[in-house]
């Protein structure tokens, strides 16, 4: 599953400290839309053992910003509630399961 | 959208590769800049084209153009930003629109692929090829354009519209930029920062910024495709004009000289109908 988070759904989900991965998308932006099947199926493959979920800039310009966000789309990943990777612009889907599998 | 061919170029190889195509039944979208911006359209006179001598550059586009829309190849004018493959299918993006394809044909000319210093490394990272995308995370904030094409100056009043304070670099000021856009002529430039962009440095001299969008007519093809193989800076082909990519072919200037009208056609030829024949063979 993959979770369209709001800021408050964001930090109870950071503070769970579970792997997580998190799409900072926008509605205009192609190259998003492109990215969201591999996003979504990323949600469906690790279900269970990481939390997959999308943050529209636009609705969440603070958490855009506190991130550093400075081209979409950029997918960051987390655990223990702190950044400890980001890949930046469109990628295959194994580049984003390569960090998911070594975060465990 | 399994059955479709897109062909990324819309010269000589690329008209030639969608007439192929749609010869044979195939629908056929091609993504391009305006003919206007082609390197053929600049020639005064074109002699070595068999049986149509003494024709300008522009003349002969228009023909050829012209032949591909009666054949009913679709025509979509922009810049290709981002490609992925999807299963056996590719999506391609131009601004905000995302497009689907079985099969790839790269006819994009010779592109340009020398970087600025400072650009590859702080890409995404301050460094952005594209304003629609990212123009709104740079709002209130400073931001350099650097206007490689003709539809440059449109982007820079779109993102100064948004709220980006916007200066434009080119050889000379556009006149369809906004009066109320800044402006410096373009000249030794490098774009700076640790781990983001803080400013450019122009003919020696340090301009701070928080983005640097760079726009050119064509993301170079190696850039777009990840795993695409080149050989000595031109996309590698077999005879089938197959590049080492499943379902992608290439054809014109991009695969190497003689930069010939002849040369691109013949190789466009060759692509649309490989790139038939590989959709066929796939869905058999």
């Amino acid at each position: 599953m993959t979770i369209h988070f709001n800021k408050e759904g964001f930090e109870k989900a950071l503070a769970s400290g579970q792997t997580m991965l998190v799409d900072f998308w926008a509605g205009w932006c192609g190259p998003c839309k492109m990215l969201a099947p591999t996003i979504e199926a990323l949600g469906e493959q690790y279900e269970g053992k990481a939390i997959v979920g999308k943050i529209d800039v636009d609705e969440e310009q603070e958490l855009a910003i506190r991130y550093g966000v400075m081209s979409i789309p950029t997918v960051i990943f987390f655990k223990g509630g702190a950044e400890v990777e980001r890949k930046v612009g469109v990628m295959p889907a194994q580049a984003y399961q390569d960090v998911l599998d070594k975060l465990g | 959208m399994e059955q479709t061919i897109i062909v990324l170029g819309g010269g000589p190889a690329g008209l030639a590769a969608a007439i192929a195509a749609r010869s044979r039944d195939k629908r056929v979208l091609v993504i391009g800049n305006p003919i206007e911006s082609s390197a053929l359209a600049k020639a005064e006179r074109v002699d070595n084209y068999p049986g149509l001598p003494g024709l300008t550059g522009m003349e002969l586009l228009e023909k050829m153009q012209t032949h591909a829309k009666n054949m009913g190849a679709e025509f979509i004018t922009g810049r290709v930003i981002a490609a992925m493959s999807w299963g056996d299918s590719y999506a391609l993006t131009v601004g905000s629109e995302v497009y689907q394809c079985g099969a790839l044909v790269l006819t994009p000319g010779v592109v340009q692929t020398a970087k600025y210093p400072g650009e590859e490394r702080l890409l995404g990272r301050g460094v952005s090829y594209c304003a629609t995308c990212d123009g709104m995370l740079y709002r209130g904030r400073d931001v350099v354009v650097v206007g490689r094409t003709e539809d440059a100056p449109a982007e820079a009043n779109f993102l100064q519209s948004i709220g980006c304070k916007v200066t434009y670099i080119a050889t000379k000021r556009p006149e369809s930029l906004n009066e109320s856009v800044g402006y410096l002529p373009l000249g030794k430039l490098e774009v700076t920062g640790e781990d983001r962009v803080d400013g450019i440095v122009l003919n020696g001299e340090k301009y701070p910024c928080d983005g640097v969008f760079i726009l050119r007519k064509a993301v170079a093809p190696a850039d777009l495709l990840m795993g695409l193989e080149l050989d000595s800076g031109a996309i590698r082909v077999d005879r089938s004009m197959a590049t080492n990519l499943p379902g992608v072919f290439a054809a014109g200037d991009c695969t190497g000289r003689p930069y010939q009208v002849a040369k691109a056609v013949g190789e466009g030829l060759t692509a649309g109908e490989c790139a038939v024949e590989y959709l066929d063979s796939k869905n058999q």
